[in-house]
């Protein structure tokens, strides 16, 4: 668990990120920025978004972010102007597009194989011959308790 | 001459390990008893002898002996004494060594407290343990030993990384160790119950307490590690998705479905193939957690070249445990024959449920930590997995879980009757609608989640509480007040542990929906405003600690007026390490946090200021307290202590195979 703290130390130590003088007057273009900036990752950190790191390049970005919604772009276009720059290694939370679906559906599907597995040893056992005698066995304790 | 000595006791436990990992083994195999019998003796022998090396580096560091190499690289001579001991396991190296420490201790620990285990299943247990050992006292002593002198030793070291010089982290790998390595005693229980082929209620209540003492190390570990993340690196956050925090959070969810399904295995002798997996699962991604964590393969793709030989080494360690322990469960699975039989309705099924949305939540956190490697080496796409999916897609069935969880405590085995428990459960209902309208009443915050995570958590303590009531019987209150306290200590146990995930959710919803932020460039005298909060920076002044220098911001706080705090936020720097630091300004209280973070000076005057104000911050890790102390209470459980049942189970003989 010491790497965490080595990975993390690598690139958080001044942890500082958003300065001063990047925020935005308008209150809700900001928080807007802010959202954005949580998911994009930090192109030459190990594992930061651009909101958390301190790198020149998060600044840029930043910089980049509000620039662009100042000038009235979408959350998705924004986003889309830094991934054609970056390529998707940037976004944090990948599309579920193409093999992509794996990583987003491997769980759900789990869950309804997992559940369905459960459901039916559960109804089949519960129903199950433990607890019921066969006809066999019902003529013979039938027999046993007259004789 | 005392490294040496270490070395060479290291050699010993190795080769210890060897015979204590063969002798038993065959000697359980064939009905000899000497040979069982060897077990014992060697476990101990092997944890004086792993203890002592242990101690041996200690003292290098404490005494800062920088003709060893591990030493000039972890330590500096000016270092506070608590760090000096911590370096030890600051580094790959020593904290290796303190893995098999806690190893061959809990092994030790198996040997001492388990005489009333019979024979065979001890000596196979103990066998299993040793093997597990054996890979690791090579893997240390052939690719990462601590012991190594240098031929020149230096002036002075290159001190330890600034930010692992903080008390919260000082502790934090110890108790995580504990926790990944407590795994291995469930693990060597199911590959023993798997070779003897038997799997009864006595061997899931001789497993129980392991796995509850190492889920509980285990809470303890993540819980000072995300509190560090929270005070040190100076954005408040506290859980970041990062692969090396996940590969502490996969074991974690895995131990407590192993938790969970074991009680049914040891009451009603159900579930017992899935029980065995799971101990397997949960050790074998306590070892993955140790291949990201330690050859880098994960945090950097390409860092995995750096250390190649130690990411193989522990990679071929894993498929070997995992391969072979599980090979071995395919091959003797089918032989668990399952005795309860419990309808859809019972808390049979809805420990089952616990157990599928748990193990279904690792996967989440499994898939997204390795897809990248995945996507990179199966179809060339290089992506990013981090926290807005893990959000995304973790929560839902976290959600689930809580929803059932006070449902699920109150059903009753074999077959429950839900409409009787629902109505039971109306005051924990009560109190979750009347959080959630609090919570909108304070204003929905950022989004609809922070009232419906408020309602969540309430649902989940509300359910813990109605659950102990409901233990009290019938009758006055007085008679119900009296019996309640003559509770077994587990059921208080599970009462606090639930009530603490409760806590925790709601100190989660609170943070999320409802912090406040400010960031400003102040000069000396400037005021401003933060929720309710009036912040003024008084003075900034420089100053000296034993190995760094200092920029401490002095900011008072008001409210209405009145003073509330004094905060002192610091940028520090070490200048051996050449690595700058920030020492958040906390005022810690039980409804909010507030948090001060001073940057760096601007050009045009003046320094750059972060506050914070983190509403229920506390009760994340308050929440896990009381998880964690939930299980030391259980673990203190007359039942759990004597294992009475297997006191019982014992005198069977196992002979017949």
């Amino acid at each position: 668990m010491r790497r965490l703290a080595l990975a993390l130390a690598l690139v958080a130590a001044p942890a500082f990120a958003v300065e001063p003088d990047e925020v935005l007057d308008d209150p809700a273009l900001e928080a807007r920025a802010r959202e954005i900036s949580a998911e994009l990752r930090c192109p030459v950190c190990r594992n930061e978004s651009i909101d958390e790191s301190n790198s020149g390049v998060s600044r840029d970005l930043r910089l980049m972010v509000r620039e662009r919604l100042v000038a009235g772009d979408s959350d998705a276009e924004v986003i889309g102007a830094v991934v054609d720059r970056y390529g998707e290694f940037v976004m944090l939370k990948p599309d579920a597009s193409g093999a992509n679906l794996v990583l987003w559906l491997a769980a759900p599907l789990l869950l309804v194989l997992a559940g369905g597995v459960a459901f039916v040893s559960i109804r089949r056992r519960a129903a199950g011959p433990e607890d019921r005698l066969s006809e066999e066995e019902e003529a013979r304790l039938k027999d046993i308790l007259d004789r | 001459m005392l490294i040496e000595l270490g070395h060479f006791a290291l050699i010993l436990a190795f080769a210890t390990a060897i015979v204590q990992m063969l002798v038993p083994l065959v000697g359980a195999q064939k009905g000899w008893r000497g040979w069982m019998g060897v077990a014992e003796p060697a476990a101990t022998a092997q944890f004086a002898l792993t203890g002592f090396a242990f101690a041996a580096l200690t003292v290098a560091f404490v005494t800062s002996d920088f003709s060893v190499a591990l030493v000039v690289a972890n330590s500096h001579s000016l270092k506070p004494m608590l760090y000096k001991v911590s370096g030890v396991w600051g580094n790959h190296e020593g904290s290796l060594l303190l893995w098999l420490v806690i190893l061959a201790g809990f092994g030790a620990a198996a040997a001492w407290f388990g005489g009333n285990l019979p024979e065979r299943l001890r000596a196979r247990v103990l066998a299993v343990q040793a093997s597990i050992g054996v890979a690791f006292y090579a893997f240390l002593l052939f690719t990462s030993n601590p012991f190594l002198r240098l031929a020149t030793p230096p002036f002075d070291g290159q001190d330890l990384n600034p930010l692992l010089q903080d008390p919260g982290l000082a502790f934090h790998p110890p108790f995580l160790y504990l926790g990944y390595v407590g795994l291995s005693m469930s693990f060597s229980f199911a590959v023993a119950a798997l070779i003897e082929g038997r799997v009864d209620a006595a061997w899931a209540r001789w497993v129980r307490p392991w796995t509850l003492a190492a889920w509980l190390f285990l809470t303890i570990g993540i819980a000072l590690g995300s509190w560090w993340a929270y005070y040190e690196l100076g954005w408040g956050g506290f859980w970041f998705w990062d692969p090396v925090e996940n590969a502490s959070f996969m074991p974690w969810l895995f131990a407590a479905a192993l938790l969970h399904s074991a009680i049914v295995t040891e009451k009603r002798e159900a579930l017992k193939s899935w029980t065995v997996l799971l101990a397997i699962l949960a050790f074998s991604f306590s070892l993955l957690g140790t291949f990201i964590v330690r050859s880098g393969v994960l945090t950097s793709v390409h860092a995995f070249a750096n250390d190649p030989e130690r990411g193989v080494f522990i990679l071929m360690i894993l498929a070997v445990f995992t391969g072979g322990a599980l090979t071995l469960y395919a091959a003797r699975a089918h032989t668990m024959e399952a005795k309860g039989v419990f309808g859809l309705m019972s808390r049979e099924a809805a420990l089952v449920a616990n157990n599928v949305l748990l193990a279904v939540a690792a996967m989440v956190v499994f898939v997204g930590t390795l897809w990248p490697l995945i996507a990179e080496m199966a179809f060339g796409r290089v992506l990013s997995v981090g926290p807005p999916f893990f959000d995304a897609a973790f929560t839902p069935f976290f959600v689930a879980l809580a929803l059932l969880l006070p449902i699920g405590t109150l059903f009753a085995w074999k077959r429950a009757q839900g409409a009787r428990v629902l109505r039971q459960l109306w005051p924990a209902a009560a109190l979750a609608g009347a959080l959630l309208l609090l919570g909108y009443a304070l204003g929905a915050g950022r989004s609809a989640l922070g009232p419906l995570g408020l309602a969540l958590g309430g649902w989940v303590i509300g359910g813990a509480a109605v659950d102990l009531w409901s233990r009290s019987g019938r009758g006055a209150l007085g008679a119900r007040l009296a019996r309640l306290r003559r509770l077994p200590r587990a059921d208080w146990g599970r009462g606090l542990a639930h009530g603490g995930l409760g806590v925790t959710i709601i100190g989660i919803a609170g943070l999320l929906a409802w912090q406040q932020e400010d960031i400003r460039v102040a000069e000396i005298g400037d005021s401003w405003s933060l929720g309710r909060y009036e912040i003024t920076l008084d003075a900034v002044r420089e100053s000296r600690g034993p190995n760094y220098i200092t920029t401490v911001g002095e900011l008072s706080v008001r409210q209405n007026g009145t003073q509330v705090a004094t905060l002192l936020p610091e940028k520090r720097f070490y200048p051996v390490a050449g690595m700058p630091t920030t020492e958040a300004g906390i005022d810690g209280g039980l409804w909010r946090d507030l948090y001060l973070v001073i940057g760096d000076p601007q050009d045009g005057g003046g320094w750059a200021m972060r506050s914070h104000v983190k509403p229920m911050a506390a009760w994340i890790w308050g929440g896990a307290i009381l998880m964690a102390l939930g299980g030391a209470l259980s673990l203190t459980d007359r039942r759990m202590r004597v294992a009475a049942g297997a006191r019982r189970a014992a005198p069977a003989p196992v002979a017949a195979q």
